[in-house]
């Protein structure tokens, strides 16, 4: 019976996602993420990459305001120390590999005394600064289409992580028949093949601290990881909570069933 | 063939019964466990959230006081003093280190070595959380309105139904004259 | 609550209490001496199911309220405030999120059941129709629900459902508009929709303790369709029933979970992750899962008008089973003939939701090319809903009403524990 529900909703499951109707437009490439299924986890080095690639590279165009610096040093984050955690009594605020991070990077702010605009070091409790102050600028600056932010760009594209890594991967010459305005550009994996971003990584434009090899599939998987990281940051709990909970629904369900069995014996039904 | 609820907890013929009654006893218990371990996430919703335990800390300029003056910012949803003591303010308080005290504390516990002209205190009276105003009362100190406290001039409650001292907040001087608190 | 009450107070306190306000009387007789159809195979545990999602809607519902701000500058950060800095808000929305959907396919299975075994059929109208009271509150908690959040779908549903009002006549416009608070979509129709969705389940917990009031009286049908005669047909609902219903939810709770921990987005759309923009529609609107069919079957109808009718009045065709069968055996298990007919309609439902979610004018089977029929090809996801509507249709207001009248049942057992030689066991 149950079996059945589950195939149902499997089945209502395919049906879900939308029909590509694009011609020409592949679908993501499949990468093998540390992070896909039940007992996936994040690969906290690739993460750390990853927070690199976002701020040198996407951060000049694409807000991710949902984020906060103090997010980094959480549990599953890409700066996550042991040591500040709510096990030593501290916080991720305290960590100073989060707190070097927020310095270097300014955040707008209002001067306490005078009221004037003013910008300062950031600080762990500061969510990511926008690159433009408003979504007009956003668009003024960009061919009248704004950046999307990209707090939850890897839950807000069907394909997810893969999407984006693709993606990322996928700028080249036009398909047979597209024509491209200036500033437009051609991608085989966004819907239509037309988009207004222009090829953002190259081999090398960020130096790795961990001495990996800075190609651009290297730097595609990693921000793409990154994202899947602040678009779902408590996955490893979620996931670390799915287990114990799964073992006890399981046993208790065996404990049912044998009383089950027992309060039932003898009695035709 | 008469069922009642009964039954089922009678040991029927040639069962153990000990077996029998250990099931169902692990089945409810199971049932309870469960159950209560998951009242708690519905119970920690409740408890401040990550951005609200993150609240930055706040920075002030002490050189905006003057002396006998204070200012009141909020901090952390709460009203905040910082008081800048006159010498006779601070004189009186130390006079009274050692009258009987309901929540005796000397005055050089209450502020940062030699900055004994800067008071802060969190404005929250002890007794019931109104916030007193400056200045009242028959100390010279804090006078809270509600329920009739008296503070003196080093925030040590000396007269009326507040349990405590206005409390001192974690805070450093960053220099002579900025103050971080929290 | 048939025949007299076996309640026998057990200490002092409970004698005084019982001569008072007898509600451990209430509970002993509803739910613990109350005689159950020994033969209740695993379909009817699903009335005890859908009292675990109710529940669980309700208590998940009322917390995240406490951290949900109804603004439509602040409704969709207020969510991810939730989910990222709320302790265990993740858990409470996701179990939110997907409950409605459990909540659903618990329904779907539950009113099946009833049509299968004919559990609406004399005396059981009322507690039918109240059932379908419930039914129908269900479905605007979700939509109302779904808009909460002040994503893309959420918005662009909320448009797309609310102007389907505007198809009646003459007061189509002033509905829409009282509707929305204003001249669209905004601030005024989230705030109402908000507090809607607050109210409503509270109905249905109204209702529900109607519907099992309603239950208690007439008492539960069974596989055989055949009342209860003697207590060697029936079992006291506790032990009996309550392990079972137990054990069933238990195993549907690991299906919950399931989609909760490991598929959290699974039954969702990707669109709702970004912000509501009146000026932008995604590309593909498509409202949940369980709303589908009845989409299919709107879109099927090329008029405005007539597809929103066809819409309500597939859902009145629910509510008016009772009437439109004329069989005067309940259990499908006796009637092969409306067994056929009855799994051709599961067929067409669910064809109706993969309908639901595709573009109508795709092909069906890919690559095949049909001739061009009035507005589509032959071989377009919009043809086939025409087809499968036409069956839904067809089955409530031809199939029910002359089938009972025409068809040989097979011979029904005089009494439940003595079914009949070569009764078909098959569900």
């Amino acid at each position: 019976m149950l079996r059945k529900v589950t195939l149902l909703a499997a089945a209502l499951l395919l049906v879900g996602g939308p029909a590509l109707a694009n011609s020409g437009v592949e679908k993501p490439m499949a990468v093998d993420f540390s992070f896909e299924g039940p007992f996936g986890r994040f690969d906290q080095a690739q993460l750390q990459r990853g927070y690199k690639v976002y701020r040198e590279v996407c951060a000049a165009c694409h807000s991710m305001s949902m984020v906060a610096f103090r997010n980094l040093g959480d549990p599953g984050g890409p700066f996550f120390d042991p040591k500040y955690s709510a096990a030593t009594g501290q916080t991720s605020n305290d960590n100073p590999v989060v707190k070097a991070l927020a310095a270097d990077t300014q955040v707008p702010d209002i001067d306490g005394e005078t009221g004037d605009a003013i910008t300062r070091p950031a600080t762990p409790a500061d969510y990511f600064p926008s690159p433009f102050p408003n979504v007009i600028a956003a668009k003024a600056g960009n061919g009248g289409i704004a950046p999307p932010d990209l707090s939850l760009m890897a839950k807000a594209r069907e394909g997810g992580p893969e999407y984006i890594a693709s993606l990322l991967q996928g700028f080249g010459p036009p398909a047979h028949g597209v024509t491209l305005a200036p500033g437009q550009h051609y991608n085989r994996y966004f819907p239509g093949g037309v988009i207004g971003m222009a090829p953002p990584l190259a081999p090398d434009k960020v130096t790795f601290d961990d001495g990996s090899k800075s190609t651009v599939k290297q730097q595609a998987e990693d921000v793409a990881a990154f994202l899947m990281w602040a678009a779902e940051p408590h996955m490893e709990a979620r996931k670390q909570m799915g287990f114990s909970v799964m073992i006890f629904l399981i046993l208790f369900s065996g404990l049912l069933y044998a009383s089950y069995r027992r309060v039932w014996r003898g009695e035709s039904h | 063939m008469a069922h009642t609820a009964v039954d089922a907890t009678n040991p029927a013929a040639g069962d153990d019964p000990s077996r029998r009654d250990f099931i169902h006893i692990a089945a409810l218990t199971a049932a309870a466990g469960g159950g209560l371990a998951a009242i708690w996430p519905f119970v920690a919703q409740m408890n401040p959230s990550a951005d609200t335990l993150a609240l930055a800390s706040v920075e002030y300029d002490l050189t905006k006081i003057e002396p006998a003056q204070q200012v009141t910012i909020n901090w952390r949803g709460k009203p905040l003093f910082i008081r800048n003591r006159t010498p006779e303010q601070i004189a009186a308080a130390v006079k009274d280190d050692h009258a009987a005290l309901r929540d005796p504390q000397t005055d050089a516990e209450r502020h940062k070595e030699g900055k004994a002209q800067w008071l802060v205190l969190v404005g929250s009276c002890t007794h019931l959380g109104c916030v007193p105003t400056v200045g009242g009362g028959e100390y010279g100190g804090w006078f809270c309105p509600c329920h009739g406290s008296h503070y003196d001039t080093s925030g040590r409650i000396r007269k009326g139904p507040a349990p405590k001292n206005l409390a001192v907040p974690d805070y450093a001087f960053l220099s002579d004259t900025k103050v971080k608190i929290g | 609550m048939s025949g007299h009450s076996t309640y026998e107070p057990k200490n002092g306190f409970s004698r005084w209490l019982d001569a008072r306000l007898p509600v451990g009387r209430l509970v002993w007789d509803s739910f613990v001496d109350y005689p159950t159809p020994r033969n209740l195979n695993y379909w009817w545990t699903f009335g005890g199911i859908l009292s675990l999602c109710l529940a669980v809607q309700l208590i998940t519902g009322i917390v995240l309220a406490m951290h949900y701000t109804p603004s439509a500058a602040t409704a969709f950060n207020s969510v991810e405030h939730i989910m990222r800095d709320v302790n265990y808000g993740w858990l409470l929305r996701y179990m939110h999120a997907n409950g409605a959907s459990m909540f659903f396919i618990a329904v779907y299975i539950h009113m099946l059941r009833g049509v299968y075994y004919g559990s609406y059929k004399s005396p059981r109208e009322v507690l039918w129709i109240l059932g379908c009271v419930i039914y129908l509150l269900m479905m605007a908690t979700a939509f109302m629900g779904y808009v909460l959040p002040w994503g893309q779908m959420s918005f662009h549903g909320a448009v797309v459902i609310t102007n389907l009002l505007g198809a009646f006549p003459v007061v189509g416009d002033a509905i829409t508009t009282l509707l929305w608070g204003g001249f669209a979509v905004d601030e005024p129709t989230l705030k109402r929709f908000f507090s809607l969705h607050y109210l409503l389940p509270f109905m249905i917990a109204g209702v529900v303790i109607l519907h099992v009031w309603a239950l208690h009286v007439v008492g539960q049908n069974n596989p055989t369709g055949v009342e209860p005669k003697s207590k060697a047909d029936t079992l006291p609902f506790t032990p009996y029933a309550t392990v079972k219903d137990g054990f069933a939810m238990s195993l549907f709770v690991i299906l919950f979970a399931t989609f909760v921990f490991y598929l959290p987005d699974a039954l969702g759309h990707a669109d709702n992750y970004i912000p509501a923009n009146p000026l932008v529609t995604p590309s593909h609107i498509v409202p949940e899962w369980y709303f589908l069919p009845f989409y299919a079957i709107l879109r099927a109808i090329p008029d405005k008008l007539m597809g929103v009718l066809a819409m309500f009045g597939a859902i009145a065709c629910i509510f008016a089973l009772p009437w439109l069968d004329t069989s005067k055996v309940k259990s499908m298990r006796y009637r092969p003939q409306a067994r056929l007919y009855f799994f051709i309609f599961l067929v067409a439902c669910v064809i109706l939701g993969f309908c639901g979610a595709k573009l109508p004018d795709d092909q069906v089977i890919p690559g095949l090319e049909t001739f061009q029929l009035l507005d589509s090809k032959l071989n377009s996801w919009v043809w086939l809903s025409r087809v499968a509507t036409l069956y839904y249709f067809a089955y409530f207001l031809l199939v029910m009403p002359l089938l009972g009248l025409f068809e040989k049942p097979l011979p029904t057992p005089e009494t439940i524990s003595s079914p009949v030689l070569g009764g078909d066991k098959k569900d």
